[in-house]
């Protein structure tokens, strides 16, 4: 199938960025990406620069891959990455858009790439249950209800790819944050420094300048792995409740 | 006490006051409408104007309105503020906008509550100047009503007289619809806000506020079309 | 240099309690003096990095991806396993070593995998303790399942996401110590080599990706959690970004590596299905719990299906042939990875592969859903369902235990795996081979320390399914943390390393002109051309058999190819900002070299074993031929541009009796 692309090209942070139209040529087989790459070899062998995108393990797990197709970040395709929508969705003649993230806490590094250490940050804030190696209790000291390790599975499940942010009118990360806050929340062993962990995440998030969550609701329709907004009120919960009951 | 404005300042406090300011102008649309709803009641106003006599000169309501003033022009700015921001977030001089724009994320009314707020922000400074205004500080005449101690403003007939207009009574209704939108969101998003939700009792919560937001819109909506078309 | 493993002596259960209880200790003060290069963010780099960070060392990490979680480790789906036991099936550490030491083939060190089985349980704890959330049974305890090549259930899942569970809580931990300032992290940074000073590991040299700034980075030792090199053959599991070049740098400072030319080749992948395909995808190995292997018995049958004028479900029961079940009816479907793909191997040569290509073999959940729709009635007091209720129940079951799988499948390929068999074949999935180390995790360079898939030491010829997480998680959590002491408790009075001496400049003007030299490469051919045809020289004569003949003109070929690449690749862009087709231009370059290593040890093996099969040596049933007698060593290459150096080192079996091993 033959289609048209329109990429977002932007040399660095600084440079004016603008749309450039390319034609491609394409099977219904080939992924997303594989498509893009096929446009890649044709610049390169052209010996013009390549379109910088970012991706990796192109299963739909490691989170690296990140581009708002035709108004939507990873695409049209429901619970899907990038790089596991196939070109099978589309038909000969279509045009396609493509733009990087566009969200003020993930600074555009070059063409479709951007930065999002902001979520690294985020983690490192809190997200994580306080153990030293070898500290830790057998693993079946402490049972956990099947629906309850469940429900935190279905956080955990969060790849790091920033859709939630890019998708969000409001460029918010709160579903990326709640979804870290509700997985250790949820589980037994996390527990212990939830307040703690709620107030210190929720901190970091808006240092880094994310935007203030509305409730629209664009995240969890754009997440991946179709995180809910469940844990976005759990974690208004969290932060409320912590911040009126804890000592200081 | 740095604690409180901490709280207040972070994001999620931000929405807390948002919710909960919401949540009261909720509960006083409510009073507001069932008090209105004696403009429908053809006894030539007397039970409307004593009404208006109650709540403009009762201690205890006079302080809850000082309060309801305070808390519309908190939601409002508050409001406006959180939209300035959020503009510069995603969309404003930092990142441009989307060139392609999908509507199919969020309805339209959770991506425009601020038009919509800024909309009705401007309808109550109407309405307000309208009777509110005419009331304390205009020269609407005074009526006596039998077994009514003291003489009352009488308010119904500038009402009547108002709505005998069509422009306004058409202002009203666009008011009333932006109304209707921003209940719709800002019911829900507010239990959301909160932290207050579950699988069996949201969705019950959220089509209570559909219902509520459309029933309370159309209430309103009845008294200037009703007044319209008796007179 | 003679490789001295440095095992402990003593009896093999009690080598490492022994060993942790007599080594030599760095005290807390030192610690603090003491700085650590890690270098990987996968599950052994950051449970290392996090674990070293506790413990008090100074720590630096690197990963040339943008966030620590990036790392391939993620990508795992089945499980790991553990000797816990909880299942009550007889398992133990004795049997879970004895498994792995027999799954590889009788190649690996005794001593290094009993060390793995023992601290197997300490990981699961650990990772409970971090929050990762394993699948539990009603009761709140944790549940198992059970594996390609063993008959025991210890292996540990959550859903089909295991290696993203177990990466994100090692990343939880290393986020908290990067946040405690005890490890400085450095994303986006590529490392280019390994500088050495008086014989010593004593720091890296990167690439800033961002900026292409070459930078010196000083550390009392180095460890390298870099992963395995699956990739030089192209297509593979393995990411996009996965590379050989940090283990390269460093065999070409002088490390070995050691047994280079044994590779997973993982039975249950989704086919190619193009020339423009970018890497291929596996689906989790527990699929053949459920899941029956089959092809057509005719070949006019298959030829009918590669046509498209049959499909699956128009083969008659008896016109099939389920090969994995006749050939080896004890294990059946579950035999190990290297079985299970040359069946399927065979299956194709012989002209029955059922897809376009000719390249894929089917696996039919039908009687699974049919058993498991059956039994569900049961158990909702349907007696006698009716065909359509048992589809519909089964299919229910399947999904709750495959679901994302399945759905994985279905966005890939566009086909109903529920409805139609779902076709797999074989692809390069791990790499055994890796850096030579000793009991210690240590290089034969001292102060360079390989772990998790980088190094070579605890699978042999073949690795079991569930195992590599268990390594990864072992090297990272609960070996390094010790062993690492057994050098630096001798660097104490070691002052901080400067990064300013001339071993670092002198290696820091070589990667200058290495990178310098590709990108200004004008030529005509893209570095994904020339990646893309050594990948086809790699399995075509080094895939999953190889001869002599082949191998020999394989590593021709691929010094030929070598010789190409530096005079007519194309590399666009500048060395001095973000640009990710000179990273792969240098990936690829030292892809060009390891291949041919990769050529030479098989070639030097004259036997079967694993995932190594050699055509000249195999039963008359076509089962892998070993020959303990000459080659029951590890063979560590040490790099010559002209002839690479054999290093070997005996394998001692004290405890197992060597065997062929049988699944029959």
């Amino acid at each position: 199938m033959k289609l048209k692309l329109r990429v977002w090209r932007q040399k660095n942070n600084q440079a004016k960025g603008g749309f450039e139209v390319y034609n491609v040529e394409a099977d219904e087989h080939m992924s997303f990406l594989e498509m893009m790459d096929v446009l890649n070899e044709e610049l390169i062998s052209k010996k013009k620069e390549p379109v910088a995108f970012e991706h990796d393990c192109r299963e739909g797990i490691c989170g690296t891959c990140n581009m708002v197709i035709d108004g939507r970040p990873h695409g049209p395709q429901k619970g899907t990455t990038v790089c596991q929508l196939h070109m099978r969705h589309y038909k000969d003649g279509d045009t396609i858009t493509i733009e990087p993230w566009r969200v003020s806490s993930f600074p555009l590094i070059k063409d479709l790439v951007v930065d999002r250490s902001a979520y690294d940050r985020i983690i490192q804030a809190g997200g994580y249950i306080s153990v030293n190696t070898g500290q830790a209790p057998d693993g079946n000291a402490i049972p956990i209800d099947k629906e309850v390790s469940s429900e935190a599975f279905d956080a955990a499940t969060c790849i790091g790819c920033g859709a939630c942010a890019a998708a969000c009118p409001n460029g918010s990360a709160m579903l990326f944050t709640a979804a870290k806050v509700a997985h250790l929340g949820k589980l037994p062993q996390g527990k212990v420094e939830h307040k703690k962990r709620v107030q210190k995440m929720v901190g970091q998030m808006d240092k880094e300048g994310f935007g203030f969550c509305s409730n629209v609701g664009a995240c969890e329709v754009e997440c991946p792995k179709e995180i809910s907004t469940e844990n976005i009120a759990m974690l208004n919960r969290s932060y409320l409740g912590s911040m009126l009951s804890t000592n200081d | 006490m740095t604690w409180i404005l901490n709280l207040l300042t972070s994001s999620i406090g931000r929405k807390l006051v948002m919710s909960l300011t919401g949540l009261f102008l909720i509960s006083f649309l409510l009073i507001h409408l069932l008090g209105n709803f004696q403009l429908l009641i053809n006894d030539g106003g007397e039970s409307f104007n004593t009404y208006a006599y109650f709540m403009t000169n009762n201690p205890l309501i006079k302080t809850i309105s000082y309060g309801l003033y305070f808390f519309i022009l908190l939601h409002a700015f508050q409001g406006l503020a959180l939209a300035y921001t959020n503009n510069n977030r995603s969309g404003g001089k930092a990142t441009g906008k989307y060139a392609v724009k999908t509507y199919s994320n969020g309805s339209w009314a959770s991506k425009n509550m601020a038009l919509l707020g800024t909309f009705i922000l401007f309808f109550i400074c109407i309405h307000m100047g309208d009777f509110w205004w005419k009331m304390k500080f205009g020269d609407l005449p005074m009526i006596k009503y039998d077994g009514f101690e003291n003489e009352v403003v009488d308010l119904y007939t500038r009402v009547s007289v108002a709505f005998d207009q069509l422009w306004i009574v058409i202002v009203y209704l666009i008011g009333l619809i932006a109304l209707c939108f921003h209940l719709i969101h800002g019911f829900g998003s507010a239990f959301q806000s909160l932290g207050l939700r579950h699988k069996k009792y949201t969705p019950l919560i959220n089509g209570f506020g559909v219902v509520f937001s459309i029933l309370i819109s159309l209430g309103f909506a009845a008294i200037p079309i009703v007044h319209y078309f008796n007179n | 240099m003679s490789l001295k493993n440095n095992i402990p002596k003593g009896p093999l259960a009690e080598k490492w309690t022994n060993y942790k209880s007599k080594m030599d200790l760095v005290a807390p003060n030192n610690k603090r003096r003491i700085e650590v290069i890690v270098v990987g963010t996968g599950l052994a780099g950051a449970s290392a990095a996090a674990t070293l960070g506790e413990l008090g060392y100074k720590v630096k990490a690197y990963t040339f991806h943008d966030s620590p979680r990036r790392a391939h480790s993620i990508a795992a789906q089945g499980g790991i396993n553990a000797a816990k036991n909880y299942q009550n099936d007889g398992d133990s550490i004795w049997r879970l070593f004895y498994d792995t030491i027999k799954g590889g083939d009788y190649r690996s060190r005794e001593a290094n995998v009993h060390r793995l089985a023992e601290v197997s349980t300490d990981i699961i704890d650990q990772c409970v303790a971090q929050g990762v959330p394993f699948a539990r049974e009603y009761g709140g305890l944790l549940h198992n399942r059970s594996f390609g090549g063993v008959q025991v259930s210890r292996t540990f899942y959550a859903r089909g996401q295991t290696g993203q569970q177990l990466l994100i809580g090692a990343y939880q931990a290393l986020s908290r110590q990067i946040a405690n300032g005890n490890v400085t992290m450095y994303n986006r940074h590529e490392m280019l080599d390994v500088v050495k000073i008086d014989g010593k590991a004593r720091g890296i040299i990167t690439r800033n990706l961002l900026n292409g700034k070459i930078e010196s980075h000083a550390a009392h030792c180095v460890v390298l959690a870099t992963g395995g090199y699956g990739n030089v053959f192209y297509l593979s599991t393995n990411a996009m970004g996965s590379n050989v070049t940090a283990a390269w740098r460093a065999v070409k400072r002088g490390a070995y590596m050691a047994n280079p030319c044994y590779t997973q080749i993982h039975p249950t992948c989704i086919p190619v299905s193009g020339e423009y395909q970018s890497k291929l995808t596996l689906m989790s190995e527990s699929l053949r719990n459920d899941g029956r292997v089959w092809v057509p018995k005719s070949v006019k049958d298959a030829q009918a299906i590669q046509r498209g004028e049959k499909t699956g479900l128009d083969i008659k029961e008896e016109d099939r042939d389920y090969y994995l079940e006749r050939r080896y009816p004890a294990f059946g479907n579950l035999v190990p990875r290297d079985v299970a793909s040359r069946a399927a191997k065979v299956a194709c040569d012989e002209g029955k592969g059922v897809s376009k290509t000719g390249l894929a073999v089917f696996l039919d959940f039908a009687s699974a859903i049919q058993r498991y729709g059956k039994s569900a009635a049961l158990s909702q007091g349907i007696s006698d369902p009716d065909a359509g209720t048992v589809l519909k129940l089964g299919e229910k079951v399947v999904e709750e235990k495959y679901g994302n799988l399945f759905q994985m499948y279905e966005k890939i390929t566009g086909e109903n795996p529920y409805k139609f068999p779902m076709k797999i074949y074989p692809a390069v999935h791990y790499t055994m081979g890796g850096l030579w180390v000793d009991y210690n995790l240590q290089t034969n360079i001292p102060g360079l320390f390989a772990l998790g898939e980088a190094n070579f030491s605890d699978h042999g010829a073949n690795r079991l399914g569930a195992s590599a997480l268990m390594q990864g998680l072992a090297d990272g959590y609960f070996v390094i943390p010790y062993t690492i002491g057994t050098f630096l408790s001798h660097e104490i009075r070691t002052p901080m390393i400067s990064n300013e001496t001339p071993e670092f400049k002198a290696a820091e003007k070589e990667v200058k002109e290495r990178i310098q030299r590709l990108a200004n490469s004008q030529g005509n051919q893209t570095v994904e051309s020339f990646h893309r045809r050594l990948g086809k020289i790699m399995w075509e004569y080094c895939g999953m058999s190889r001869n002599e003949e082949g191998l020999k003109k394989g590593r021709q070929m691929i010094r030929e190819l070598r010789k190409e690449f530096y005079s007519d690749v194309y590399v666009p862009g500048s060395d001095t900002e973000y640009n990710p087709e000179l990273e792969k231009a240098a990936r690829v370059a030292d892809f060009l070299e390891m291949g041919e290593v990769m050529m030479l040890d098989a070639l030097n093996r004259n036997e079967s074993c694993g995932g190594h099969f050699r055509e000249e040596f195999q039963s008359q049933e076509g089962e892998a031929q070993r020959n303990d007698a000459d080659y029951t060593y590890v063979a560590a290459w040490e790099w010559d541009d002209e002839n690479p150096i054999l290093h070997k080192e005996d394998l001692e079996f004290e405890n197992v009796e060597l065997k062929t091993r049988s699944y029959k």
